[in-house]
């Protein structure tokens, strides 16, 4: 014990955020356009770890390979999703609920479909980097750094896309009024489109990581659940929100759970509610106001 | 909170704004507005787009807070801003406060709405049915029996709902939409689902009537038909009516007064002739709409 | 193929699982609110109820209500605090709190003594030998008699208020109706409802772990209430039962039939969004009458005795 042990789980629960962070944008991606908590991407997440699995058993692929591939699988997996689940609800412009029951449907359906065609029990990843290094006296796992590394390169190319490039600059449109946008020339198809398979691929990349340092198992989505809240606690629809909020709800569920480790889960959905009856918004969300 | 009434109120007012003010923000939606509103009387609220008018009856019915000044309905302060303006001295130490917008309603107000908010999947009579609940007080068990027998604190279900009913089908008569009762109320003209809307007001047993805009959308046939209408309902539940109107010829021959408001602040305030003839007035409204808009 | 205990089986979960839905049908059918925690109303009311049954020896019929009412007490508690949420942050919240519920029941140890009697609550193994109280004819009863005072109170001013609530809340308000108020009355009768099926679950089962109160529970009730259609009381029935029913018939092609029920759902949703019912009620009276106009017409062979008729025979 002591600032030795505290800057390893300082480590580890950095580690988790950027997993959560990896997780999150999804969700607040599609939040800040199509206003509506995708529930679907659980299943996404899991899927991404079923693919870097396989990938890495079956095909015997090495470890670079098999991450991109994750990327891919769940990417498209999020654009088919949108395209046969909730593209025809918008094109009817049916209220946001309807889209949370089918999100919930699908992720009923990806979730079971995979203990259909595979089968319900938790797998192992193959050991990939299980070394440790020694920094300044601290004996940190690579996979651990490795994680954080991985995240926040992720992260980074994503706020350059969304801050930086033609692209991001439509994203950021349409979330203030996606109605507006679409007047001035913007293709909303293409835009939406865009944020699900970019919050795909992040969680492809979560899903591997995710199963590298648990297990992969079909209710993952279920677990993933948390980096909703953490979306929740930065601010639905806020991209830095959901950053932020991930890393410091990786950081304190840690540290709980190194107090208590029964209390992890439990901390993180009273973290929900508290936040949701003090602000909210969330750390960093957009206020919405009712208009007469 | 207990009520602040005023012993000495002029009973003959019905609605009293006292140097309203409203910020969004930096934004000042709404400057130093005052106005009394005596009952019986039809009272226009005019003025370009964005001059704060829909801002105004928001303030009224308590949907958004005052920044500053005061609302009193038939003697009763309800709402106020941190600052209210009397006898032309400056009083910052006010404690502002809001009524919830249910409590202002229940008092005896009542408002339609400028885009139309109506129970949209329901069935017109049930839209209006659903507005006259104040006079049944059955609680939820009493609703449970249905039958006309029984001693008289379980029967109130019966004679209430009877009652509610036969209020729901003479207003749905006055308004003339009897015919088209079991429609879906999205499904209704446009037309008819104003009528809809101010009959579902009426239901309330308003002694004030905000209208926003009620001729928005209508030929000029119905127009002239709705001022009809407003001048006899008026005289029929013995109202009082304010009400936000673009159609000139509408304000013009049905208000008793007409207040003008621009950019938030208050312009003129006077009967119809004299708004008519005022020179601020015709520059800064009705001068554009003489330069051919249509709309006058 | 099904025995009678099998089937009985089936009658009994699609019982209480009625009422948790007709009870979730006046929150999100009638007044517009979404619960994805409503598992934990359920987990409230079995855990408050077996230990009524159990730890102090209560009658059956007794636990229930308590567990209704301890559901109700939490329901209230919780809406007095998320009500005035505004659209997903409302169902967010329910979310939270069903599965921080859940969580709680999972790291809670008890072990009560009341007059000799030991009661051992075991966190996540949860709790076994439940006494098997729940009967087919009981909880038809109850169900019966909860759906006779939710379709005559959805029929009165209290539940027009909360249909206006789902319509247009400000309108709503703007028409005197205190939202507030009703928006805690669906809240308080659902987790009543919900908790009064909690127990009757725990008395079927006969054991009781945390995990059966997982947030998909949760969502199957949502769904059932949208597939049977937003605001009918009859489409509740019938989406309870057809998808209760569904997946145990459906048992023969195992693993998949959760897969066709998630699709089923997206389909809905896509294809008959407004449910099976689409808001309307099936004329409950009018086919009764017309059963009994059958029968009438079997006994005695003469028309219906209506207006017309008596006058012809009086002019004959």
């Amino acid at each position: 014990m002591g600032i030795e042990y505290f800057l390893q789980q300082l480590v580890n629960g950095i580690c988790l955020g950027g997993m959560y962070a990896l997780m999150s944008v999804g969700y607040s991606l599609v939040y800040s356009i199509m206003n509506f908590s995708n529930f679907a991407h659980g299943g996404v997440i899991m899927v991404g770890a079923y693919v870097g699995y396989f990938a890495l058993t079956a095909l015997n692929v090495p470890f670079l390979p098999a991450f991109l591939l994750c990327g891919v699988g769940s990417g498209l997996l999020a654009v088919i999703i949108e395209r046969l689940v909730y593209s025809p609800l918008r094109k009817r412009h049916a209220p946001s609920l309807y889209f949370i029951i089918s999100a919930m449907g699908a992720s009923i359906f990806l979730e079971n479909f995979v203990i259909a065609t595979i089968d319900g029990t938790p797998r192992n990843y193959p050991p990939i980097f299980d070394n440790r290094i020694n920094i300044g006296g601290i004996s940190l796992g690579v996979d651990s750094l490795l994680m954080i590394v991985v995240s926040a390169v992720a992260l980074l190319i994503l706020m350059f896309i969304i801050q930086k490039t033609k692209v991001g600059l439509a994203i950021r449109a349409c979330s203030y009024s996606e109605k507006a946008s679409t007047l001035m020339g913007i293709n909303g198809d293409l835009v939406i489109f865009i944020i699900f398979l970019m919050g795909g691929v992040l969680a492809g990349f979560a899903g591997m990581l995710y199963g590298m340092r648990f297990i992969v198992k079909p209710t993952i989505g279920q677990v993933t659940n948390k980096s909703f809240v953490a979306a929740v606690f930065g601010g639905l629809g806020s991209l830095p929100g959901a950053i932020v909020g991930s890393v410091l709800l990786g950081i304190m569920e840690i540290f709980v759970a190194s107090f208590n480790s029964n209390l992890r889960d439990l901390f993180v959905y009273g973290l929900l509610i508290l936040v949701l009856v003090i602000k909210p918004s969330g750390l960093m969300g957009k206020v919405v106001e009712d208009k007469a | 909170m207990s009520d602040i009434t005023f012993k000495h109120h002029d009973p003959n007012v019905m609605l009293e704004l006292w140097h309203v003010t409203k910020r969004f923000g930096g934004l000042t939606a709404v400057g130093d507005v005052s106005f009394k509103i005596k009952k019986g009387e039809i009272y226009a609220l005019i003025g370009p787009n964005g001059a704060g008018k829909t801002t105004i009856f928001n303030l009224i019915t308590g949907v958004y807070a005052l920044t500053e000044g005061r609302v009193i309905f038939d003697g009763t302060v309800i709402g106020q801003g941190d600052a209210i303006i009397k006898d032309d001295m400056r009083e910052t130490d006010v404690k502002p406060f809001r009524k919830q917008p249910y409590d202002i309603m229940s008092r005896g107000m009542a408002r339609t709405f400028q885009n139309i908010r109506l129970f949209k999947s329901e069935t017109v009579y049930n839209n209006v049915l659903t507005a006259c609940h104040a006079e049944a007080d059955y609680n939820i068990f009493q609703s449970l029996w249905r039958l006309k027998v029984g001693p008289k604190w379980l029967t109130k279900y019966y004679y209430q709902e009877k009652a509610l009913r036969e209020k729901t089908e003479e207003l749905l008569k006055i308004m003339g939409i009897w015919e088209q009762r079991d429609m879906i109320a999205v499904n209704l003209p446009y037309g008819q689902q104003r009528k809809l809307e101010i009959a579902r007001a009426l239901a309330t047993d308003p002694k004030l009537l905000l209208l926003d805009e009620p001729a928005a959308g209508m030929n000029p046939e119905e127009t002239l038909a709705l001022m009809d209408l407003i001048r006899e309902i008026r005289d029929r539940f013995d109202l009082t009516v304010l009400i936000i109107e673009h159609h000139m010829d509408l304000v013009m021959n049905v208000s008793d007064r007409i207040f003008v408001l621009n950019f938030g602040k208050p312009l003129a305030e006077g009967t119809p002739a004299e708004i008519q003839s005022n020179p601020e007035v015709i520059e800064a409204y009705l001068g554009k709409e003489d330069d051919g808009d249509g709309d006058a | 193929m099904f025995s009678w205990y099998y089937i009985e089986g089936i009658l009994i979960q699609s019982c209480y699982t009625l009422l948790i839905v007709l009870g979730l049908s006046i929150l999100t059918g009638y007044t517009g609110m979404f619960s994805f925690g409503h598992a934990g109303f359920v987990c409230i009311g079995a855990y408050v109820s077996i230990l009524c049954t159990m730890a102090f020896g209560l009658p059956y019929w007794l636990s229930l209500i308590i567990a209704g009412l301890a559901a109700m007490l939490l329901g209230a508690g919780l809406g007095k605090i998320t009500l005035n949420l505004k659209g997903d942050y409302f169902c967010i919240a329910t979310l939270g709190v069903g599965e921080a519920i859940r969580l709680i029941f999972n790291n809670l140890q008890l072990n009560i003594n009341v007059g000799g009697k030991d009661f051992l609550l075991d966190g996540a193994k949860g709790v076994a030998s439940i006494p098997l109280h729940t009967t087919f004819k009981s909880a038809l009863v109850i169900v019966i008699i909860f759906l006779t005072a939710t379709a005559l109170l959805m029929n009165s001013k209290h539940g027009r208020s909360m249909l206006a609530v789902r319509e247009d809340e400000l309108a709503a308000q703007m028409s005197g109706i205190n939202t507030f108020r009703s928006k805690m009355l669906a809240m308080c009768m659902s987790a009543l409802y919900a908790g009064i099926a909690g127990g009757m679950m725990a008395h079927y089962f006969g054991y009781l772990q945390p995990k059966m109160f997982l947030m998909t529970k949760s969502t199957e009730y949502t769904i059932m209430v949208i597939f049977g259609g937003m605001g009918s009381i009859t489409g509740s029935v019938l989406g309870t039962v057809l998808l209760c029913a569904l997946p145990e018939l459906l048992r023969a092609v195992g693993d998949w039939r959760l897969v066709m029920y998630g699709l089923a759902v997206i389909v809905i949703m896509i294809v008959r969004p407004k449910g099976l019912m689409g808001g309307k009620e099936l004329p409950v009276g009018r086919i009764c009458r017309a059963i009994g106009r059958v029968f009438t017409k079997k006994k005695k062979d003469l028309p219906p005795p209506d207006g017309g008729s008596v006058g012809e025979e009086a002019s004959v």
